[in-house]
């Protein structure tokens, strides 16, 4: 990879990171308040289903996971494994469809 | 006290001396009383004795130090000392590693000046207060000891990353106003091999024996090179 790809990947990571930090502080404190009272199923998706800003807020979440764990993963592959052949970043594309594929079908189950 | 020393290459052991205490005595000053009085066939690197040179670092008690400059006293423990050749360096002998991997990557990371004047222009002047001559200054007095590199875990992970002390060669020259290979420079230290690789451990920083901060240079050239990309130079 160039340099300037290798650069781009690594401001995707710490963006996405930056995402992430936001993302995860609203995911538990939202959880936190939610679960006061008691939790059912019912409940939950009576908040989900046909809410579009809970949507586009894991969407988001979803996306910036899979762009920020396969970066992190180049790294430990490299490192640990000594992987640095052109494979490896093949698989771990293969991984960001997988995880945003897995993300978006978890967010889109409750919301439709 | 007693003091075991690495002897052999790649494939050795250590060695057990007997070696009188001294006050004020260094671990160069060991190394030497063990080559002149116990093993004329020890191997060992040095030249100024004063931290200057930067050519008599070695690993003791598992720790990167300058040995010239280090005090046996600061040093020992229930009068013993281990001394072995650098860490992350192949050994040609004893205490001596190869230094040239090392030397290598400060040319690999562009750490060769490159005037943006001839010597028929006036010369530069450079403010000594100017922002880019402070950041000069802060990371200057590298005396190229290896210290640093010995004590990276990311280049004992990846044997092709630069390393501190020629990113913060690299990160010397960005910042010197007079030079002209910026944009070489940055798309050199840029990627898995350079900046980017850098954990910010600062196990550089806790062991540079001139109190340096190659993790702070390292940030920087990552800063630079983020502009450089979102800028479209890269």
């Amino acid at each position: 990879m160039t340099p300037k790809g290798e650069s781009l990947l690594w401001i995707a990571q710490r963006a996405s990171a930056a995402v992430l930090a936001i993302c995860v502080t609203v995911h538990l404190a939202t959880i936190i308040y939610a679960v006061q009272g008691g939790l059912n199923a019912a409940e939950i998706l009576g908040r989900t289903r046909g809410n579009g800003a809970w949507l586009a807020f894991y969407s988001i979440f979803v996306l910036a996971v899979a762009v920020h764990a396969p970066i992190g993963l180049r790294s430990v592959l490299m490192e640990w494994l000594g992987w640095r052949a052109r494979s490896r970043d093949l698989v771990l594309a293969a991984f960001a469809v997988v995880l945003a594929w897995m993300g978006m079908r978890a967010a889109l189950g409750v919301f439709l | 006290m007693k003091v075991s020393v690495w002897k052999g290459g790649a494939e050795g052991r250590f060695h057990q001396f007997d070696v009188p205490r001294h006050p004020s005595q260094t671990v160069l000053d060991v190394v030497t009383y063990i080559q002149r009085a116990l093993d004329p066939t020890l191997a060992y690197r040095y030249a100024c004795r004063v931290g200057m040179c930067g050519s008599c670092a070695m690993t003791v008690n598992g720790v990167p130090r300058w040995t010239c400059r280090t005090h046996v006293d600061k040093v020992v423990r229930n009068d013993r000392i281990e001394i072995g050749p650098l860490k992350n360096l192949a050994v040609i002998r004893d205490l001596v590693t190869d230094m040239s991997g090392f030397f290598d990557k400060w040319a690999r990371a562009k750490g060769q000046f490159k005037p943006s004047r001839t010597r028929q222009e006036d010369f530069a002047r450079v403010p000594p207060q100017s922002e880019n001559r402070k950041a000069v200054d802060a990371a200057i007095e590298c005396i190229g000891c290896g210290v640093c590199y010995a004590a990276c875990d990311v280049v004992a992970w990846s044997p092709d990353y630069l390393g501190p002390a020629a990113l913060n060669r690299a990160w010397t020259l960005l910042k010197d106003e007079r030079d002209a290979g910026r944009l070489e420079r940055l798309r050199a230290v840029a990627g898995d091999a350079g900046c980017h690789a850098c954990h910010t451990h600062m196990s550089c920083t806790e062991r540079c024996p001139k109190k340096l901060s190659p993790t702070a240079g390292i940030a920087g050239l990552k800063r630079e090179v983020l502009k450089a990309t979102l800028r479209g130079e890269l």
